[in-house]
């Protein structure tokens, strides 16, 4: 079956089989390899992408779901060689140890500074409570989703 | 993991959709919010020959208030009710429900229609609708019927669905003023199934008396269970300790868990108990509270 979609403001299109699920054609088809695939069970929210703006376990969705559908992945987030105040509050507060759920953490709150620009740590810490991070103990990773609501709200992007 | 394939439907209206469903018959699923069913089926616990993906069909995501019920569309979101105003402002039983179901991003997708119509016990919707007497609007090949919600769940994972029918709406009779509801549920982390849960919804009589209860228990037995004997205690009743003690102890009586992971039949049987008690204070004091 043939499917179109714009990712990362880019289109793309594949013909796949309806059973192949949406991260696997991120990584393996289009090769987008920083979506990563962490526990497979729905559980870990490494692989968490935004679809139509919503973020979403791409290991838990058909790829055939994402037709006609925009996508965003942790590799839009940069733009123009100046990383997303996201990334760099990750840099600044050290956010991630592994680095291992680091994209789907960036796309979860990427979702949720759009929808909250004030957020409080409690907040924070319901809006990541879907994915999980086995090196930091979460305190890094609410530091810099401060950090970048910060930086976001004194005129970042 | 890779589940077995399967010929995939995107029907775009509900006609289409139950008419589809009519001639693919028991080897056909509804592709809802897919939170349940896409783990499933990667886990080749379920490996449907067709999927009817019901996501395309137009109008039933809404959430609003007429002719006397709160109606929530099949396909509404688990966040979308998390942000309804309506549901934050009028229903704080729903809201505690739709904010502790698995996580925010399985939120994103999954589907309250889905969480009923998959007929799993350890879902918090049903306990939910029991406590609230809502009914379910289903429509198939020979139209459309309303199923109350206690007639609904008829066994483990089987409901009162026909195969060609779709879960459309849900269906919510609008409380009374002095009413107020709560779901407290003890989860071992983020993202698991209730150890047990219960949701709680009373009425209060101008005399301060309980004019109506309804209280539904998650993950304590095959099915959601309605704690009918619990429920009738309260009603007509002035809803003191004594009162609360009786209906936990009536509640926990109802309950028939089996022992696993999370705990013994013993310890759900009494975190029935405690959680009943609990609920029951906290619906009782938004029932006392301002607004609803």
């Amino acid at each position: 079956m043939l499917v179109k979609m714009t990712i990362n403001g880019e289109k793309h299109e594949a013909d796949v089989e309806p059973r192949l699920l949406l991260v696997h054609l991120i990584r393996e088809v289009f090769r987008l390899t920083g979506t990563h695939i962490g526990c497979d069970t729905t559980h870990c929210g490494a692989c968490t992408v935004l679809l139509d703006g919503r973020a979403v376990k791409s290991c838990t969705v058909f790829a055939v779901q994402a037709n006609d559908r925009t996508l965003m992945t942790v590799e839009g987030l940069e733009q123009n060689g100046v990383l997303h105040p996201l990334q760099q509050g990750f840099v600044a507060e050290h956010g991630l140890q592994c680095g291992y759920c680091t994209p789907g953490m960036l796309m979860t709150s990427y979702a949720f500074l759009a929808k909250h620009k004030a957020p409080t740590e409690d907040d924070i810490r319901h809006a990541i409570s879907g994915n999980l991070c086995r090196c930091t103990g979460y305190v890094n990773i609410v530091k810099a989703v401060q950090h970048a609501a910060t930086a976001i709200a004194q005129g970042g992007s | 993991m890779i589940p077995a394939t399967f010929e995939y439907h995107a029907p775009t209206s509900v006609q289409e959709a139950t008419a589809l469903l009519a001639r693919l018959g028991d080897d056909a699923k509804i592709l809802s919010g897919g939170q349940s069913l896409i783990p499933l089926m990667k886990l080749r616990l379920a490996s449907p020959k067709y999927l009817v993906d019901i996501n395309g069909l137009p109008g039933l995501d809404k959430i609003a208030e007429s002719d006397g019920f709160l109606r929530i569309g099949g396909l509404c979101r688990e966040s979308d009710l998390e942000e309804s105003e309506l549901i934050r402002t009028r229903y704080p039983l729903i809201l505690d429900t739709c904010r502790v179901i698995a996580d925010p991003i399985v939120r994103n997708l999954a589907t309250v229609g889905g969480n009923l119509a998959h007929g799993d016990p350890a879902n918090d919707h049903p306990a939910t609708m029991l406590a609230l007497g809502a009914e379910v609007v289903a429509v198939g090949g020979s139209g459309e019927r309303r199923i109350p919600i206690a007639a609904f769940f008829t066994g483990p994972f089987t409901t009162a669905l026909r195969t060609d029918e779709i879960l459309v709406e849900i269906r919510v009779p609008i409380p009374p003023a002095r009413s107020g509801g709560a779901y407290v549920k003890l989860e071992r982390k983020v993202g698991d199934f209730a150890t047990a849960a219960v949701a709680a919804q009373v009425a209060l009589a101008a005399d301060g008396t309980c004019a109506r209860a309804g209280i539904g228990l998650t993950n304590v037995g095959a099915t959601p269970i309605k704690a009918q004997r619990a429920e009738a205690a309260l009603t007509g009743q002035r809803v003191d300790e004594a009162a609360i003690k009786r209906a936990a102890g009536l509640a926990a009586a109802a309950a028939e868990p089996a022992a696993d992971l999370r705990g013994s039949v013993e310890y759900k049987t009494d975190l029935v108990r405690v959680l009943t008690a609990r609920a029951l204070h906290r619906a009782l004091e938004r029932a006392s509270g301002p607004g609803r």
